[in-house]
């Protein structure tokens, strides 16, 4: 039996053509508007509270688009924006060291392996300026120099220093800002809030995206909101790998939902390792903790010539050391980006011994005043994680599971091929390709929430409003009663294995086999595992308690048979990409000298799959390239 | 290690201290994952797992905070539960867990309480009003390094809830000088600076939060360690208000 079909290509038929530069000012222009007496009349929901969906459910509100916002959290501001670390690329040039909104498109097209958009990068380095002067205005308190102005450092990929940043707490920054706007429409009651409510399900009525099915994580209630439109900012789908940097409860039911009901799934196995994290300390770890990659601004990456090297870091003289990176990689040095120091320092140690992150050169450089003014609370996690002090010793680190590329598929205007399904944030997979670049996240994420969506949904509801739906609604009542049969499925198995014994039975085989390096044989492996694993979940999972109150066991059921399904696709998009690239590394795939081997003949195209019940059907959107000529990556 | 962790269990309107012996711990183990440990335990002998906050489980999201010993977030100065290791107990050690107890955090389910309070009072006023679009260029207003500093330790606040947990008065007086002074010493936060006081601090006595009386058991435990001076700065700020006209 195939793995896959393969169906008719597909194309975003949104983007408008001419010069790169003006399409998103007339796709603005294309795009039909609703007059602010009519936004009234026009319910839009946003599921999910991070700088995408917080700063989307905001601005809706601002418009005067009545909005429903849902997140699984005990309040929108905890969304796991909020532990981004080290900054957001913004092409202001403040340095005048060359950047410009075509270099940002530019590094960011590279960066991710020219397997992104050019219309949609470009559109993503024009807007970032303006993120910039939002979030000034709304009181982001970003670092800055004694004359008052706003401070800015290097992070992988570029040669410029654009990144800005609120010491290593910038996500936390933008998100409050975000959250902030959003409690003030709350406030204004335009924007309905619910918290600790999980979307369960999508509602589709008459091919449009209608509404959401949610359980109340308190009382257990399941109920459906109805919409004119529902946008999703879910985030990513990390913690398929159960050891990842994203929150415990970060995971994919909204998207992997909204995918079963028709959305296309666009590039699933492109997966962020990030370099530097810090290792693995026994089997009771529950989640990795990052070392944001600004630390490689200051910290130089080394291990020992000597593999075998058993004396504490101190005491292996500079002679004995190899700084790898610097060494592979002399113009961006320890900077290069994150796919290539992750599979370098992959090649070089492995999970026990880690490489050192090392801050030795810099203290006696700049002092350990200024380490500390720009590090200080990433030193501090470190050692209240690992109880050693980096002033004195260097970090050891190691790479891990951080963001993911792949996502829902979106057309320019952000929209699914579900219509009224709108995807933001990293739970779409439109701007980074095949590698997201450091401080990019948190610019594609507040970019689509503030400025694209908003700038464009009023298209799509300017046919609305659409009829009322009822509770007996056939799609309505269909898909809350299957709701409520998945979760007393999953409470009557009460078998004899708990659910975190399988997520990490299934993180351990997604990281061995379709990891940091994929090869046809492992996947074939995981291809065969993952169903049997998943029939065993079906028949031994143990859920106790029961569906009509706080049941946290119950939530984590219901997320990590998600997992399931989704890691198998993960492992067919990595078997059908004969290619490396990116975050994706296939063994068969590579140069002599180890870097990979991208196939632009055969698979410069968007994989985007249709779930059939059966064999997924693969869809292409061919990527062209007029601006910047794919070549192959080179950081030496 | 060992540990024998009393833990307080409520699923209706009262609870109790339930004793549970842990073996099998690791001192490098968060304090959090020596719950996971006893749930998983707990679930395989088909007894319902402790209910537990948590989800960035590295400092930063707020999510998690219980009372161990009768100390919020436990033990070690300026972190929470989360980052909080079993390296900084004894083996053999007895430690009880409690929820936050304050009358506006009602508990929910065991160690977990209902927050909501805290985002009414940021809707009351803790935020700048600039709607998305109506920035001027980032650079048109300078703001000085020391601002800018003070700005950002306020801003850190994490809206755990430790503060009002560990005030004898069951004040969240922290909470809301913490959002003052950030937005209140910026240049952008000028204009509604002291009615985003007097809106907050009304919002704050109308959700039942104590008053302050400057025990400063608060900033003692809080895992950013935000300043006791916010307090002083919302204030004065709110003196001015209420000296002022009072549609500033």
């Amino acid at each position: 039996m195939p793995l896959y079909t393969e169906g008719p290509p597909i194309a975003d038929q949104r983007v408008p053509d001419g010069p790169i530069e003006s399409r998103w000012d007339r796709r603005r222009f294309s795009a039909r508007l609703v007059n602010p007496a009519n936004r009234r009349n026009r319910t839009v929901i946003v599921v999910g509270t991070g700088l995408a969906g917080g700063a989307a459910a905001a601005t809706l509100g601002e418009l005067g688009y009545r909005v429903k916002s849902f997140c699984y959290q005990d309040s929108p501001r905890r969304a796991h924006s909020i532990a981004a670390q080290g900054g957001i690329n913004a092409a202001k040039n403040y340095r005048n060291d060359g950047d410009s909104v075509h270099r940002l498109f530019y590094d960011t097209v590279k960066g991710g392996d020219f397997r992104s958009r050019e219309s949609n990068v470009h559109r993503l380095a024009q807007i970032s300026v303006e993120i910039i002067d939002q979030c000034v205005a709304q009181g982001v308190p970003f670092a800055r120099e004694y004359g008052g102005l706003l401070d800015t450092r290097s992070f992988g990929g570029a040669q410029v220093s654009r990144t800005f940043y609120a010491r290593g707490q910038t996500g936390q920054q933008l998100l409050l800002g975000a959250y902030q706007a959003l409690e003030r429409q709350v406030d204004a009651g335009r924007v309905e809030m619910h918290p600790r409510t999980e979307m369960l399900d999508l509602v589709v009525a008459d091919g449009r995206a209608r509404g959401v099915v949610v359980r109340d994580l308190v009382t257990g209630e399941v109920s459906t909101h109805i919409a004119d439109a529902v946008v999703l900012a879910t985030g990513g789908y990390g913690n398929v790998f159960h050891l990842s940097t994203n929150a415990k409860g970060c995971n994919a039911t909204a998207i992997w939902r909204a995918h079963r009901r028709g959305a296309l799934f666009a590039n699933p196995c492109f997966t962020q390792i990030h370099p530097t994290c810090i290792p693995i300390s026994g089997d009771h770890q529950s989640k990795l903790t990052l070392m944001s990659e600004s630390l490689r601004n200051d910290g130089r990456v080394w291990v020992p010539k000597n593999p075998v090297d058993t004396r504490s870091p101190n005491q292996i003289p500079d002679a004995e050391r190899d700084y790898f990176l610097e060494r592979m990689y002399p113009s961006f040095g320890n900077l290069v980006p994150r796919d290539i120091a992750s599979r370098a320092a992959k090649n070089i140690s492995d999970e026990k011994r880690g490489v050192y992150l090392d801050f030795a050169d810099a203290i006696s450089r700049l002092g350990a005043h200024v380490v500390e003014e720009r590090y200080g609370n990433l030193f501090e996690m470190y050692q209240r994680i690992t109880g050693e002090d980096p002033y004195q010793v260097p970090m050891r680190i190691y790479p891990a599971v951080h963001y993911t590329m792949g996502g829902l598929w979106v057309d320019y205007d952000l929209r699914s091929n579900i219509p009224g399904l709108y995807v933001i944030g990293e739970a779409n997979f439109s701007d980074h390709g095949a590698n997201r670049l450091g401080a990019s996240a948190l610019m594609q994420g507040l970019a689509d929430g503030y400025f694209v969506l908003p700038g464009v949904i009023g298209d799509y509801l300017a046919d609305g409003p659409f009829e009322p739906l009822s509770e007996d609604h056939p799609a309505v009542a269909d898909t809350v009663s299957e709701v409520r049969g998945r979760v007393k499925t999953l409470l009557a198995v009460d078998g004899d294995r708990t659910v975190e014994s399988f997520h990490r039975e299934l993180g351990r085989l997604m990281w061995d086999e379709c990891g940091m390096e994929r090869s046809e044989a492992g996947l074939r492996k995981a291809l065969e595992r993952i169903p049997e694993l998943r029939e065993e979940f079906w028949r031994r999972v143990k859920v106790p308690g029961t569906g009509e109150r706080l049941n946290q066991e119950l939530e984590k059921a219901g997320r990590v048979a998600d997992f399931f399904e989704l890691a198998e696709l993960m492992c067919v998009d990595a078997l059908h990409r004969g290619e490396s690239c990116g975050g994706h590394f296939r063994t068969e795939s590579q140069t002599p000298d180890g870097e990979a081997r991208r196939d632009d003949d055969r698979f410069s195209y968007v994989a985007a799959w249709e779930f059939t019940g059966a064999e997924p059907v693969l869809h292409k959107e061919e990527l062209t390239f007029d601006h910047v000529r794919p070549s192959t990556r080179s950081y030496a | 290690m060992k540990l024998t962790l009393r833990i307080w269990r409520q699923s209706g309107a009262t609870g109790r201290l339930v004793e549970y012996p842990v073996d099998d711990l690791s001192e490098d183990m968060s304090f959090l994952e020596a719950l996971d440990v006893l749930n998983e335990r707990l679930i395989l002998a088909g007894e319902e797992p402790v209910a537990f906050d948590h989800d960035c489980r590295e400092g930063i999201c707020g999510m998690c905070g219980v009372m161990i010993n009768g100390v919020a977030h436990g033990p070690q100065k300026a972190t929470t539960a989360c980052q909080l290791h079993l390296r900084h107990f004894k083996d053999g050690d007895v430690l009880t867990v409690e929820p936050w107890r304050a009358d506006p955090f009602p508990v929910v389910r065991d160690l977990v309480v209902d927050r909501g309070a805290f985002d009414r009072i940021v809707a009351a006023g803790g935020y700048i009003s600039v709607p998305t679009g109506s920035a001027p260029e980032a650079h048109a207003t300078p703001v000085p390094k020391p601002d800018a500093d003070t700005a950002f330790e306020a801003a850190a606040c994490i809206g755990c809830g430790a503060c009002v947990a560990a005030c004898p008065n069951g004040s969240a007086m922290l909470f809301t000088a913490a959002k003052a002074t950030h937005l209140g010493v910026l240049p952008q936060g000028q204009p509604e600076r002291y009615s985003r006081a007097r809106d907050m601090v009304a919002e704050h006595d109308a959700l039942g939060f104590g008053g302050c009386t400057n025990t400063g058991e608060c900033t003692t435990v809080c895992p950013k360690g935000i300043p006791l001076t916010t307090i002083a700065r919302l204030n004065a700020d709110l003196l001015r208000a209420h000296t002022t006209r009072s549609d500033r």
